[in-house]
C-alpha cells in the first residue's frame, strides 16, 4: 500500500510541474504502459493474501483513476496553451476597415409617397394612377375647366400638339375622373403621381408629384373632409395636435373649395409643424363639383363627397427640412445620400412611419 | 386687387381695426397676400453726409465728394454747390430716383470724365422751398444719428393686396370687397351714393353693335362730355392711383382707371374729336391692323370684338384701347365707354394677341351687366367735377338684355354638403347681405342672383357662399372611419414598390428625373419609338418626353463623374413614352452602374464593372419579385445602346416572345460621344408592365417542403464546345437528363487557348448528384456519368475532354 501511495505522490508531484506533452507521454507510459508501475501493480494483485487483496486493489483502482485524470488534464491544459500561443501569432489589427459596404437609397419623394399610402390605407383608402400624358378632356374639361376658363391660366401647361388636345397633365386630378369613369360609387382613393407646369424657379420645378384624394359615398360631408385631412396631417408628421384652418379658395372642380393651411414656427430656422402663429398653405380641397359628376355619369343627388390635393415634394421638404425642390430632380450623389432612405425602411402601419 | 382700408371705408361702415379687418378677408376667401406701405419714389432720398470733398479735376465750380449714405462703402459724387464741405450733413439722391422739382430721373453718369453716383440736392429740388443756390443744409443735432435712414417719411397708408380668384370678378372692385365683409359682420355697406348729373342734349356720336355671329359685345353705353379742360389729376386721386403702385396719368384716364378700381367697372375715354363720325362696334377681319395704347402695332384674325369708326379699328373692345382716339392734356371732347364684353371672345382674343390688361383680366372674368349707367355716372361726375365740361345723355345701345338668374335652393342642402346646420333665417340675412334677393317657400329659397355673381350659377353655388361668410372653422372635424373596403395596392403596384427597394437593396441610389430630355441624348437610346415634342419645352435641352430611362440617367451620372465621384450607382423607375396619346406609357425600372468594384479596398482586389454585375442584379432582382432562376431565360439580343457583345435580354420563360428586361454594357460609341469618364459602364431595364402576374399568391405558392437525405454526389466535367454554343443551353440539357437525380449544375470554369482548337472552349461543369430513394452506389454514378457524357455530345456536338 506505502508503495503506491508513494508511486501515487511521485507522479502527482512531477505531473504539477510544467511539462512538454512528451514528457507527459513519458509519465503516462511509466505508469499504465506494458511494464508500467501501475500496470505491474495490478499485475501483482494475484500474489497478495485474500483479505488485503479487495483493499488493495480498491485503492488502486482509486489511485489509477485519480493519476489518469491528471494526466488527461495535463495533456489538455498542454493543447490549449499551445493553441493559446498560436493564436497569438495569428492575431490580426482589428481596426483595419471591413470589406466594401454597398448601401443604396430610396428618393424621399418615393419615400414619403410610401407614408402617406400607409397612413391613407389604414383609413380605408387604396391607390389608383393614370397617364402622364392626358388629353385636354380628362384633364381640363371633365374637371369643370372649360375651353377659355381663366383656371386654365393658372396651370402652365405643356403640349404635346399644336392642337393643344395633347399635355403633360397640370395635377392628378384626371385620375378622379378616370377613376369614377370605370368603376361605381363609392369612391375611395388616393392617387399619388408625377405632374407638370412649365413654370421653373427655386419654388417650381417643371415637375413635381402630387398626391390627390377623392372620397365620394352617400353622405361624405366637409365634416369628413376635415377629419379625414386632419387625420392625414397629424400622422404624416408625427405629431399630436396639429393646428389647422381650411380657408374658402376656388377650384373649378370642387364647390366649395378651400385652402388648408397649418400652424408652424421657425425653431433655429428650422420649420417646426404643429406650433407657433404662423399659416403655411399646404394643400387644396373642396366638396367635388356636381358638375364633375355628372361628367362622369354620377348622379350628384345620390353621391356626394370630396377631393383634395396635395404637394408631395412639398411635404417631402417640410418633414424632412429640404430647402430647395430644384434639388429633388438633379441626382446629386451627395444629395441622394444625405436626403435618402434605407431602402429596409419600409413606412408601414404596425412599425410606424419612420423611425 | 389692391387697395388701403381708407378707400374701403369710402364703402364700408365699420368700428372693425385694421388688423381684424385683414383677418376676416381671409377667413371669408379672400386671401390677403400682403398688408404693407406700398414703396415711394421718395425712399430713395436719404440723409447723407459728406465725409470729404476734391476739386474736379476738369472743372473749377465742381467738387468730387466722398458721401457717407449709411452703407459699408462711401459713394462719389460730383457736385456744384458753393456750400459743399466736409462734415456737412445733407440729401442724397442715388440713382434711380425721381426729383421732385423737375421729375428728372438719375442715372450714374459721368460728369466730366469724373463718375457721379447719384445726386446732392438743394431744397428747391426736393420743393421745400425756393432755395437753389446751394444743397440742403440738415441741422446736425437732429440728423446726425439720422444718416442713411430715408429723408421723406412714407406717409402713404398701408396697401392691402389680396389674391383674388377666377371666380370673384365682383371682388376686383373695393366694393365688391366691402360687401363680403360687411356679409361677414364687418360693419355695414354703406349704399352706394345718388349720383345725381345734368344730361344735356342727347349722345350726338352714333354707336351701332353689329349682329355678327360671334360678336363680342352685347351692351355700349356712353356719353359725350364736351368742352372738358384734360390736367393733371388733383392729389386725392393721383394718391390713390399711386397708393395701388400705378402711374397717374391724366385726369381723365385717373378717372377711368379709379372707376375700374373702385366698383370694377372698366371704361375708356376716347377723344371725340378723333373719332370719324360714327362707332361700329364689329368684328375684325384678318388682317387688319390698329397701334394700341402700348405703342404696339397689333394684326388682327378674323372675329375679334373692335370698336371702329368709319376710318377703322379704334381699340380692341375690353382690352385696349388705340393711340388713334387716345386722350391727351389737349384734349376737348371726350365720348366715354361703358360696355359689356363676352369673357370667352375677350379671353380669345387676348390669348391670340397675347395682351394682359386691367381691362381684360376684369372682363374675360365677367363684369356686372348691369353696372353701364352707374359706371358712366360715376366717371362723369368725377370728370365734370375736375375737368369742366357738360354731359350728354346716356346712350345704351344693346343686342342682349341681361336679367339676373334664378335659384331654387333647398335649404337642407346646406347641411348635406357642410355638415353643420344653421338657422335659415341666418342663411337668409347672409345671402341678402351679398346681394340676393330672397324669398322662402316652405324649405325652399327662391334666390335671385346678384348680376355682379357670374360664378353663381346652381344650389351648390350658394352653399359655398353661406359656409365662407358664416366660417369654415364652423365645420365639424370628423374622424375617419377605419374601414377597408378594398386592397390598397393592386398587385402591379406592390410590384413597383417591391422592385423599387429591392434595385435600392443592391446599392443603388433612387433618383427622380425628369419625364422629358433632351432630344439629342434621347435619340441614341429611342430605338423604333416615336420621337415626342413638347410644343413649348421649358428650355430647348428639355424638348421631347423621354423613350428611354437611360438618357436622363447617364446625363446626371456623367455630372455626377464630373465632380469627382468613380463608383456610382443610380437606378430610376418611372415611366417612359411611346407615344403621346393617353396610356401609351410604360413603367420601367432602370439601373445603372459605373467604375469598379472593391476600388481602393486593402485586402480585396479591385476590377471594373462588367455585363454580369449587371446580369446579376437584374437576375436577382427577379427572383426576389418571384420568378424562379429556373425557367428565367437570356438570349443575346439586345437595343443598340448596348455593347452588342456583352449584353442580352431575359425572358420569364424560354418559349416567351418578349422580353422583360435588358442588361449590358453601354455601347463604347455612345460612352465616348456622350464623353463619359469612367473604367465601365453598365446597365440593365425591368418593364413592369411585362412582367406577367405570378399565378399563384405565395401563400399558395409553398409546395410540400421534400427533401433527401441519402449522401449527395459530385462529379465534374469539361467539355469542349463551339465557341458560339451557349453556357445556358449546356446546363439545361445536363438538367434535363434526370431531375429526380441531377440537384444541381454549375459552371466553374471557362477556358480558350492553349490545347483547345481555336473555334472550340472548354467549359468545366460541375453536377450535384442525389436520389431521394437511396445513396447511391458506383454503379448507379458511373450509369449517370454516362448518360450526362452521351446526351451532352450528343446534344451539343460536345467532346468531353479528357
Amino acid at each position: 500500500m506505502s508503495d503506491i501511495k508513494k508511486i501515487k505522490d511521485e507522479f502527482l508531484n512531477k505531473l504539477s510541474t510544467d511539462l512538454k506533452i512528451e514528457s507527459v507521454n513519458q509519465i503516462k507510459s511509466e505508469l499504465f504502459g506494458k511494464n508500467g508501475k501501475i500496470s505491474n501493480s495490478f499485475k501483482n494483485l494475484g500474489s497478495l493474501p485474500a483479505e488485503e487483496r479487495k483493499k488493495f486493489a480498491s485503492d488502486l483502482n482509486f489511485i489509477k483513476d485519480e493519476l489518469q485524470e491528471k494526466i488527461n488534464k495535463k495533456i489538455q491544459e498542454i493543447e490549449i496553451k499551445e493553441i493559446n500561443s498560436k493564436l497569438e501569432n495569428e492575431k490580426v489589427d482589428i481596426t483595419l476597415p471591413e470589406r466594401n459596404i454597398v448601401q443604396g437609397k430610396i428618393h424621399p419623394v418615393s419615400q414619403v409617397i410610401d407614408e402617406i399610402s400607409s397612413i391613407f390605407s389604414e383609413i380605408g383608402f387604396s391607390v389608383e394612377e393614370g397617364p402622364d400624358v392626358e388629353n385636354e378632356h380628362y384633364n381640363f374639361t371633365a374637371l369643370n375647366t372649360p375651353d377659355n376658363h381663366p383656371a386654365r391660366d393658372m396651370h402652365d401647361t405643356f403640349y404635346l400638339d399644336d392642337k393643344k388636345q395633347l399635355l403633360l397633365r397640370t395635377h392628378t386630378s384626371p385620375v378622379q375622373v378616370r377613376t369614377m369613369l370605370k368603376g361605381k360609387p363609392p369612391f375611395k382613393i388616393i392617387a399619388p403621381g408625377r405632374t407638370y407646369r412649365s413654370d421653373s424657379d427655386q419654388t417650381h420645378a417643371p415637375m413635381f408629384h402630387q398626391v390627390e384624394g377623392l372620397h365620394i359615398d352617400k353622405n361624405i360631408n366637409m365634416g369628413h373632409l376635415k377629419g379625414c385631412l386632419n387625420y392625414f396631417i397629424k400622422s404624416f408628421f408625427e405629431v399630436d395636435k396639429i393646428k389647422m384652418r381650411l380657408r374658402p379658395s376656388h377650384f373649378p372642380f370642387t364647390e366649395p373649395s378651400a385652402e388648408v393651411d397649418i400652424g408652424y414656427e421657425l425653431k433655429d430656422g428650422k420649420i417646426v409643424i404643429g406650433e407657433g402663429d404662423k399659416w403655411l398653405e399646404i394643400l387644396g380641397c373642396g366638396m367635388v363639383h356636381p358638375n364633375v359628376l355628372k361628367n362622369v355619369k354620377i348622379n350628384p343627388d345620390k353621391y356626394q363627397g370630396y377631393a383634395f390635393g396635395i404637394g408631395i415634394d412639398r411635404l417631402a421638404m417640410l418633414k424632412y427640412g429640404i430647402n430647395d425642390l430644384r434639388a429633388f430632380f438633379e441626382t446629386d450623389y451627395r444629395w441622394l445620400n444625405h436626403f435618402g432612405f434605407d431602402p429596409l425602411d419600409v413606412p408601414s402601419n404596425y412599425r410606424g412611419l419612420s423611425r | 386687387m389692391k387697395f388701403t382700408i381708407g378707400w374701403l371705408k369710402e364703402h364700408l361702415d365699420t368700428k372693425f381695426k385694421d388688423y381684424e379687418i385683414i383677418d376676416k378677408l381671409t377667413d371669408v376667401g379672400l386671401e390677403v397676400e400682403s398688408y404693407e406701405k406700398a414703396s415711394s419714389d421718395l425712399d430713395n432720398f436719404k440723409v447723407a453726409k459728406i465725409i470729404n470733398t476734391e476739386q474736379h479735376p476738369n472743372a473749377d465750380k465742381l467738387k468730387v465728394c466722398d458721401v457717407d449714405i449709411g452703407e459699408q462703402n462711401t459713394v462719389k459724387v460730383v457736385c456744384g454747390a458753393p456750400n459743399a464741405k466736409n462734415d456737412l450733413l445733407t440729401v442724397y439722391a442715388g440713382p434711380g430716383s425721381v426729383i421732385p422739382k423737375n421729375n428728372m430721373k438719375l442715372t450714374v453718369s459721368k460728369i466730366r470724365g469724373v463718375t457721379s453716383y447719384g445726386m446732392l440736392c438743394s431744397e428747391s429740388e426736393l420743393n421745400l422751398s425756393n432755395e437753389s443756390h446751394g444743397i440742403t443744409e440738415l441741422k446736425s443735432n437732429k440728423y446726425s444719428d439720422k444718416v442713411g435712414k430715408n429723408f421723406f417719411k412714407n406717409n402713404s397708408e398701408k396697401v392691402v393686396d389680396l389674391s383674388i380668384t377666377p371666380n370673384r370678378p365682383d371682388c376686383l372692385g373695393v366694393r365688391g370687397v366691402a360687401r363680403d365683409l360687411a356679409a361677414a359682420g364687418v360693419g355695414k355697406l354703406k349704399n352706394s351714393s345718388n349720383i345725381k348729373i345734368k344730361n344735356n342734349g342727347s349722345q350726338k356720336i352714333q354707336v351701332s353693335i353689329t349682329k355678327d355671329k360671334n360678336q363680342g359685345c352685347t351692351i355700349f353705353g356712353s356719353c359725350f362730355i364736351k368742352d372738358v379742360t384734360n390736367k393733371e389729376s388733383p392729389k386725392w386721386l393721383k394718391d390713390k392711383i399711386i397708393s395701388l403702385g400705378q402711374k397717374p396719368i391724366s385726369a381723365i384716364v385717373d378717372i377711368t382707371n379709379y372707376v375700374m378700381l373702385d366698383l370694377n367697372r372698366p371704361l375708356h375715354a376716347y377723344d371725340a374729336d378723333k373719332i370719324d363720325k360714327e362707332i361700329i362696334v364689329r368684328t375684325s377681319n384678318k388682317d387688319e391692323t390698329f397701334e394700341a395704347l402700348d405703342n404696339k402695332e397689333y394684326k388682327l384674325d378674323n372675329d375679334m370684338c373692335v370698336i371702329s369708326d368709319q376710318s377703322g379699328v379704334l381699340g380692341l373692345g375690353g382690352i385696349i384701347g388705340g393711340t388713334r382716339s387716345g386722350t391727351n392734356l389737349n384734349t376737348k371732347n371726350i365720348l366715354l365707354e361703358s360696355a359689356y364684353f363676352l369673357p370667352r371672345s375677350i379671353r380669345k382674343t387676348s390669348k391670340l394677341l397675347n395682351i394682359d390688361t386691367d381691362a381684360k383680366f376684369r372682363f374675360e372674368r365677367g363684369i356686372d351687366p348691369q353696372s353701364i349707367e352707374i359706371g358712366l355716372k360715376k366717371a362723369a361726375q368725377l370728370i365734370t367735377k375736375i375737368c369742366g365740361g357738360s354731359v350728354s345723355k346716356f346712350d345704351v345701345q344693346s343686342i342682349r338684355k341681361y336679367k339676373k338668374n334664378n335659384i331654387k335652393f333647398k335649404i337642407a342642402l346646406f347641411e348635406k354638403i357642410a355638415g353643420f346646420k344653421i338657422k335659415d333665417k341666418e342663411i337668409i340675412k347672409i345671402l341678402i347681405d351679398l346681394g340676393f334677393e330672397v324669398s322662402k317657400k316652405k324649405s325652399e329659397l327662391e334666390l335671385k342672383i346678384p348680376t355682379w355673381r357670374p360664378d353663381i350659377i346652381q344650389p351648390i353655388d350658394v352653399v359655398e357662399e353661406i359656409v365662407r361668410i358664416k366660417g369654415f372653422n364652423n365645420i365639424k372635424t370628423l374622424e375617419p372611419e377605419k374601414k377597408r373596403i378594398k386592397d390598397t395596392l393592386n398587385k402591379q403596384q406592390k410590384l413597383f414598390h417591391f422592385l423599387q427597394r429591392s434595385v435600392a437593396s443592391k446599392g443603388y441610389f433612387e433618383t427622380v428625373t425628369w419625364s422629358f430630355t433632351d432630344s439629342k441624348l434621347n435619340s441614341f437610346f429611342k430605338e423604333n419609338y416615336r420621337e415626342i415634342k413638347i410644343v413649348n419645352p421649358i428650355s430647348s435641352d428639355l424638348d421631347v418626353l423621354r423613350n428611354s430611362i437611360f438618357p436622363n440617367l447617364i446625363f446626371y451620372l456623367k455630372k455626377n463623374l464630373d465632380r469627382g465621384f468613380k463608383d456610382i450607382a443610380f437606378f430610376e423607375i418611372g415611366p417612359i413614352f411611346k407615344d403621346n396619346k393617353p396610356g401609351e406609357q410604360l413603367t420601367i425600372i432602370g439601373g445603372i452602374k459605373s467604375g469598379k468594384i472593391s476600388r481602393l479596398n486593402w485586402n480585396e482586389e479591385n476590377r471594373s464593372i462588367d455585363v454580369f454585375d449587371a446580369k446579376k442584379d437584374i437576375i436577382q432582382t427577379l427572383i426576389e419579385a418571384g420568378y424562379s432562376r429556373q425557367s428565367l431565360f437570356v438570349r443575346e439580343k439586345s437595343p443598340s445602346y448596348y455593347h452588342p457583345g456583352k449584353s442580352g435580354s431575359v425572358y420569364l420563360d424560354k418559349d416567351d416572345i418578349d422580353p422583360v428586361g435588358y442588361f449590358g454594357e453601354i455601347h463604347p460609341n455612345i460612352i465616348k460621344k456622350l464623353d463619359v469618364k469612367t473604367e465601365a459602364l453598365v446597365g440593365f431595364e425591368i418593364y413592369l408592365d411585362y412582367l406577367k402576374d405570378k399565378k399563384l399568391k405565395i401563400k399558395e405558392s409553398k409546395s410540400k417542403f421534400q427533401i433527401s437525405d441519402y449522401q449527395k454526389s459530385d462529379r465534374d466535367f469539361a467539355f469542349v464546345v463551339d465557341k458560339k454554343f451557349k453556357a445556358q443551353d449546356l446546363i439545361e440539357i445536363i438538367s434535363s437528363i434526370d431531375q429526380s437525380l441531377i440537384k444541381s449544375v454549375k459552371i466553374f470554369d471557362v477556358y480558350e487557348g492553349e490545347n483547345i482548337p481555336k473555334d472550340k472552349k472548354s467549359i468545366a461543369i460541375n453536377v450535384t448528384i442525389q436520389s431521394s430513394e437511396k445513396t447511391l452506389d458506383e454503379k448507379d454514378l458511373e450509369k449517370i456519368n454516362k448518360l450526362i457524357i452521351s446526351t451532352v455530345e450528343i446534344k451539343s456536338g460536345a467532346k468531353i475532354r479528357s
